[in-house]
């Protein structure tokens, strides 16, 4: 089933089991760059990511 | 992870500080350390009028939000630039800053470029000199007008603008590639009031880009996540991501290279300060607001022009 990270409209999978870190660096994002939200709630980069997680990653970086 | 202070599940984890937080103690913390801010760089007190800048966006928001709730009187200006870019950029940010105040029962002003001026930021653009290519900079020269001019006009004494640490140093970086001395002497928490400027201010100026998203999205504020559309592949944005990936390796960087920067503006260590006077300044005869040349400024000038672009189109 695995983990979906979701990026504004772009959809990402991710093995279960790892942590919100290396989901990020696996798809090649910076961690400092984004709010993983799940369930409505911030994720540490610590948290392990479960097997049906749907993971909201919120870019915080904006302006002009 | 653990929060620092009560050990309960943490929420964010700001390795700069090396600190993580559950949700309650990181809503209590913004505002306390954006109060610790605002007296250590002597913003503003109780006492003043203050003037919020929104846009509809994390972090004006965010900064309305907690003056707010430290019981600060702050009221917020809107300016309505007319852009869509496809998805009604303006029409969708304004609608959510008035939201914003209607459900706080916050007072805002409203100012609409196209109604007041003849012309959105697009259209003043595409007349202007000034605008070729991109809008940013007639959208910056027009907000910097009528912020000051709203301000002035409704006897705000303090004008405060939500940039955060992430836009501080990505304009520090800039203007240290390019060794902008005038610009770097300039940048600085608090902008001092002159005769005709309200006192500028950035109470988030220490704050990271994550933690004002992360407070808005934990206070459940709803605010334009879009990116403004002319925005998009511009010098701030390309800087902030270099200096997040020097963050990524180095945790703290951004802020040791911010602090740094003011001790130096403090301590005459990197600038030296100009000797002699300070250049005169003109009154617009057109909107009073104090201008280098004689004449009118350069916003009523732009302004004028457009009318005349329009006039002769139309006629």
């Amino acid at each position: 089933m695995g983990v979906k990270l979701i990026v504004r409209d772009q959809e990402n999978e991710v093995k279960a089991g790892m942590a919100l870190m290396h989901a990020l660096e696996k798809i090649n994002l910076l961690p400092e760059m984004y709010l993983a939200v799940r369930e409505g709630n911030i994720l540490t980069e610590d948290e392990i990511l479960n097997d049906g997680d749907i993971i909201k990653l919120v870019a915080v970086i904006s302006g002009g | 992870m653990k929060c620092t202070i009560c050990r309960e599940k943490a929420s964010i984890q700001m390795r700069q500080h090396r600190l993580a937080m559950c949700q309650g103690h990181f809503l209590d913390w913004i505002p306390d350390q954006t109060n610790r801010f605002i007296e250590k760089y002597q913003m503003f007190t109780q006492q003043d009028r203050v003037l919020v800048a929104v846009s509809g966006g994390k972090d004006s928001l965010s900064l309305w939000d907690v003056l707010w709730r430290s019981g600060y009187q702050a009221d917020g200006l809107y300016i309505d630039l007319g852009i869509d870019g496809g998805f009604g950029y303006s029409s969708q940010s304004r609608r959510l800053t008035e939201q914003f105040a209607s459900n706080r029962g916050l007072q805002l002003h409203v100012v609409g470029i196209e109604d007041q001026y003849g012309s959105s930021i697009p259209g003043l653009a595409e007349r202007n000199q000034r605008g070729r290519g991109k809008p940013c900079s007639v959208c910056g020269l027009s907000k910097r007008h009528i912020m000051n001019q709203i301000a002035r006009d409704l006897g705000y004494t303090v004008l405060a603008t939500g940039h955060n640490l992430d836009d501080e140093v990505a304009v520090l970086f800039g203007n240290t590639l390019e060794w902008k001395v005038d610009a770097l002497r300039r940048q600085s928490p608090v902008l001092q009031e002159m005769p005709g400027f309200a006192r500028k201010v950035k109470p988030f100026c220490r704050l990271y880009e994550r933690e004002t998203a992360a407070y808005a999205l934990m206070r459940g504020i709803v605010y334009i996540y879009e990116e403004c559309p002319f925005s998009v592949g511009s010098k701030s944005l390309y800087y902030k991501e270099l200096l997040n990936r020097l963050e990524n390796d180095r945790p703290g960087a951004k802020l040791v290279y911010y602090l740094s920067f003011l001790r130096a503006r403090e301590n005459d260590l990197l600038i030296e300060p100009q000797p002699g006077p300070e250049m005169p300044l003109h009154l617009c005869p057109s909107c009073r607001q104090p201008t280098p040349i004689d004449g009118d400024c350069a916003f009523c000038r732009m302004i004028r022009k457009t009318a005349s672009d329009i006039e002769a189109h139309s006629g």
